[in-house]
């Protein structure tokens, strides 16, 4: 089929924040990836920010690739070490606006003690968690949110995982984050809306974006195909705004809690250094 | 600031040297005896509107220096034998993303916590083959106050030049040690920044190096928009699995050091020109054999010294030249023998003698005499 003229120019509105050279991307047919990447374009796109200010930064794993396929700086930083390096870009530079994008295993598991100090230090940047319940990218083996008893490539049946998960928003929350949100891959406006806030927040924002990994941890645990796991989603998704943190209960099966749970003011890391440094000058 | 004396400890220079350098972010986790250096940090970086930052553990501390680095800041941590091995992978972050940054190990008593207020020489091999793959990498060897200041300024202006990770190797003694440090005007210092891309953003490869094999450095936040991995990548910066790409790339990242070896490494040759004898040595130990070749000399043996001050790139040639021109050579290390190895290895067919001791008091300057007049009999 040869391509007609109006095919040719039709391009999708958030392609100028990505490279285009790089597509096609290395993600399965049904991943969340892709819509989380989407939903931080969108996110960009409606704040109206200079995206050459933007950094964007990933550690290892499938989430960890997203860094690569944004069109600005980028870097893409060994596994669970996305936050202190943000963490060194935003000081040394205070005028640039990060974003750590990550799975589950590289900011809860290798990453998880820079994921808590960052929240206590409370430095401004937005940290996007794409939860698939598993290590995708090594093939689906259990992580620091695979629910107990769940299968996976290390947590064979008929046993499945003997240890239970981490729940981010209330470990993000009791951290010291000042904007913590969860939502799952399908709620796409009310996530990029999150998103949005958690960029113009100054101070750590915390999305979990619960997502699909259909080619491992769904295979393994018979969850379907990518649609299916995501009409999953849409069909537990329990949206409750401003519910105390803690009482944000992840139960994939039955009920998945999602919302904004945190959105408070406290003094920003590089705004005190900066008082600091006027009050050492005086 | 014009140029002033200080009575002080190597540590507290190696901080003022960085801090010349134009060091203005220092990320670390205390840790002895490498302390000093984060304590001296955290009270005058303030002063320069630099930042003093204390991570969680030394991963992030090093990892945070690479990301200051990529925002255009000059960047250093400093630690010891157990936070250089929590830093080994980073290490490896840098080379492949060429990122300039300086590593201080004060090295202490290992393996493990070993004696953490006692000095050793056991990480020297840590810092060549410390982190996995094939990779060079500088580290230089202070072996006074002075030298902690003047090789802290050289590896910032190594790592900008050539952007690399550079190791500042000081054993704990010289880290410790008290003297007489002049700190020179500021202006007489020759500093050296990484170069920036001129070309077009539009037509930038992150990656592409110029003749001398050092590609310009772009930084975040910038008109350039690049990507930076440490995943194996072409020109652009981006993931590939191709063989070729990977030979490429491993290549260039050891050749841009190797090529440039002579004027990377720094001896110092002492009472060489007619020595029989010659002592190989660095940091602490170096200090006693200066005077044992001395006590040597008296005796009417002819002995001197070449003291390496950069064990990283090894100085191949140096050590050639002294093979052919003396009969025998000691290498007297605080270790097991490390440097010794690579002595060895480029003394051939000359003997080389080893002086091993791994423990805090280093070989006196009367052992190495011993020793002198020992191979001297043979
Ligand atoms: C230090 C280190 N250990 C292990 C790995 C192997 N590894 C690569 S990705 C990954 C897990 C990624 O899981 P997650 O962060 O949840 O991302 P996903 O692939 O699920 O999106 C692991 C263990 C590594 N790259 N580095
Ligand atoms: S393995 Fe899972 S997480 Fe990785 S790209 Fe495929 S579906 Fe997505
Ligand atoms: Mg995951």
């Amino acid at each position: 089929m040869t391509a007609t003229a109006e095919q040719v120019t039709l391009k999708h509105p958030m392609a100028k924040y990505i490279r285009e050279d790089r597509m096609p991307w290395i993600y399965c047919p049904g991943c969340s990836i892709g819509i989380v990447t989407g939903m931080i374009t969108r996110a960009i796109d409606t704040l109206g920010i200079d995206f050459s200010k933007v950094v964007v930064v990933s550690g290892i794993g499938c989430s960890g690739r997203t860094s690569g396929y944004f069109k600005t700086g980028t870097f893409h930083t060994t596994h669970g070490r996305a936050i202190p390096f943000a963490t060194g870009v935003k000081i040394a530079n205070p005028d640039l606006e990060l974003l750590v994008v990550a799975g589950d295993g590289d900011l809860a598991a290798i990453g998880g003690n820079h994921l808590i100090h960052a929240c206590r230090r409370n430095i401004d940047m937005t940290v996007v968690c794409i939860n698939n319940f598993n290590y995708g990218m090594t093939g689906g083996q259990f992580g620091p949110t695979t629910e107990h008893e769940k299968w996976t490539q290390t947590s064979p049946a008929p046993i499945g995982n003997i240890e239970h998960p981490f729940n981010l928003v209330k470990l993000a929350a009791s951290s010291g984050a000042t904007f913590v949100a969860r939502w799952t891959a399908v709620q796409v406006r009310r996530a990029t809306k999150s998103i949005e806030k958690g960029i113009t927040k100054q101070g750590l924002s915390f999305i979990e974006i619960v997502g699909a990994c259909p080619t491992a941890y769904g295979r393994m645990n018979r969850l379907g195909e990518g649609v299916d796991m995501h009409k999953h989603l849409l069909e537990v998704t329990d949206i409750q705004n401003g519910l105390p943190p803690h009482e944000a209960e992840l139960d994939y099966a039955r009920r998945i809690v999602c919302g904004e749970f945190v959105d408070i003011e406290k003094p920003e890391y590089t705004d005190v250094l900066k008082q600091m440094h006027a009050k050492v000058r005086k | 600031m014009p140029e002033r004396t200080m009575f002080t400890m190597g540590d507290i220079a190696c901080a003022e040297g960085a801090l010349s350098a134009g060091c203005r972010y220092f990320g670390g986790y205390p840790i002895t005896p490498a302390t000093e250096i984060a304590e001296w940090m955290a009270v005058r970086m303030p002063e320069l509107s630099g930042a003093y930052v204390q991570y969680e553990d030394e991963i992030a501390s090093i990892t945070s220096v690479i990301g200051a680095s990529w925002a255009g800041i000059k960047a250093m941590t400093a630690t010891s034998g157990p936070g250089a091995s929590l830093m080994m992978e980073a290490v490896g972050l840098a080379v492949m993303t060429e990122t300039p940054i300086v590593i201080v190990n004060i090295m202490r008593g290992g393996p493990s916590t070993g004696q953490p207020t006692r000095g050793q020489q056991g990480d020297v091999l840590q810092a060549k083959w410390g982190s996995h793959g094939d990779y060079q990498i500088i580290a230089l060897t202070p072996a006074s106050v002075q030298e902690m200041f003047d090789l802290t300024v050289r590896a910032f202006n190594l790592s900008e030049k050539y952007r690399v990770p550079v190791f500042l190797l000081a054993d704990e003694i010289v880290g410790h040690m008290r003297e007489a440090l002049v700190i020179p005007d500021e202006k007489s210092l020759k500093l050296v920044s990484r170069k920036m891309p001129k070309s077009e953003p539009s037509e930038y490869l992150p990656f592409k190096p110029d003749d001398d094999l050092v590609p310009p450095m772009a930084l975040l936040g910038t008109k350039y928009q690049f990507y930076a991995t440490g995943l194996t990548h072409d020109e652009r910066g981006y993931p590939t699995d191709s063989d070729e790409v990977q030979i490429e790339l491993v290549t260039r990242l050891n050749e841009k050091i190797l090529r440039h070896i002579d004027e990377i490494t720094e001896v110092e040759r002492y009472f060489l020109d007619d020595a029989e004898i010659a002592i190989v040595a660095y940091g602490t130990p170096a200090r006693s054999a200066r005077r044992a070749v001395k006590d040597a000399r008296a005796k009417g043996i002819k002995a001197g010294m070449l003291r390496l001050k950069t064990v990283w790139p090894f100085p191949e040639e140096p050590i050639a030249q002294l093979a052919s021109d003396v009969k025998h050579i000691i290498v007297p290390e605080q270790n097991m023998g490390q440097v010794y190895y690579m002595v060895r290895a480029f003394a051939a067919p000359t003997p080389v003698h080893l002086m091993t001791k791994p423990a805090g008091t280093p070989q006196l300057p009367d052992e190495i005499l011993r020793k002198i007049m020992e191979v001297h009999a043979k």
